[in-house]
């Protein structure tokens, strides 16, 4: 079985209201060496077989990431 | 005139969105996300609520259901669509409508009555109103900030396709306070506001919704 990552987050063109507003809470926290924050999503697909990359490209792009908004990045690692 | 409204699991304004359709003279038509059949309808209502728990994506998991793939295919074909609220937001997961809705800028779930400019009488579903006649329905969301990259809201606004866009105040920081937007063949319109909440002086903050279901019946039977 193979492990499969997804990570998406918001392209830097879109603001991202949430990780403004834990970059807030890190200022109250007296974290002021924090710049910035941007708050995206962590996918763990285990994968039965030897993962088809091109098919698993097609799932990030077109489910689990929205193309208009979002960039995407897959992580293979085997068992 | 047969008007499907689809229900998915989590959807809150499908009953509302029959009444209106009732009210106006058609004749709702329930339509269940798991099926694979549109039962003969004119037009179709995606309405609001929170399909799927707005897992992954609101309106991402409704987008891929067996219904709204019969519904992609009927549209690209012309059949009428409006998507109302959570409905916009399956559109734009479809890619019936381009854009998209994002968490709002100031992370609150605004809730109010909202006056709407409407920027297109031309449409199947805003045909009853005047090109720059004002509007006050409600509008209820989390996730209503729409959004595009620069270059894709200016070729939005070039071929004409913002239908409505927020006055008086912008509820959840879309860009260029765009309400609502159409397909290029003004057969599909989505917004974020609730038009079915604003057919009966009772409930409403006006009547002013009542012009949508009574648009598309003018539609269907000229089509």
């Amino acid at each position: 079985m193979s492990r499969v990552v997804v990570d998406v987050v918001l392209k830097p063109e879109i603001s991202d209201p949430q990780g403004q507003a834990v970059l807030g809470a890190l200022g109250r926290l007296g974290h002021d060496s924090i710049r910035s924050v941007r708050q995206g999503k962590h996918f763990v697909l285990e994968v039965d077989g030897t993962p088809d990359e091109a098919e698993l490209k097609q799932i990030a792009e077109t489910l689990l990431a929205n193309p208009v908004i979002e960039d995407v990045e897959l992580h293979l690692t085997k068992d | 005139m047969r008007i499907g409204v689809l229900t998915f699991p989590g959807s809150l304004d499908d009953v509302d969105a029959a009444r209106a359709v009732r009210l106006a003279g058609g004749a709702p038509v329930p339509l269940w996300h798991g099926d694979h059949d549109l039962k003969d309808v004119d037009a179709v209502v995606l309405p609001g609520g929170f399909s799927y728990g707005d897992y992954l994506r609101a309106g991402a998991i409704a987008a891929r259901s067996p219904l709204m793939q019969d519904v992609v295919t009927a549209a690209r074909q012309g059949l009428p669509v409006l998507g109302i609220c959570n409905g916009f937001q399956v559109l734009c997961e479809a890619g019936l409508l381009p854009g998209a809705l994002t968490r709002n800028s100031h992370l609150h779930f605004r809730n109010r009555d909202q006056v709407l400019q409407v920027e297109r009488a031309d449409t199947a579903w805003t045909a009853d109103y005047a090109a720059g006649q004002r509007i006050v329905i409600p509008v209820k969301n989390g996730e209503g900030r729409y959004v595009g990259s620069p270059a894709d809201l200016d070729r939005l606004e070039g071929e004409n396709r913002v239908v409505f866009r927020y006055v008086d105040g912008n509820p959840n920081g879309s860009s260029r306070d765009i309400a609502g937007v159409a397909s290029e063949n003004g057969r599909v319109v989505g917004l974020m506001p609730h038009p079915e909440h604003a057919v009966e002086d009772l409930t409403g903050p006006s009547t002013d919704g009542l012009g949508f279901f009574t648009s598309i019946l003018k539609a269907v039977v000229n089509a």
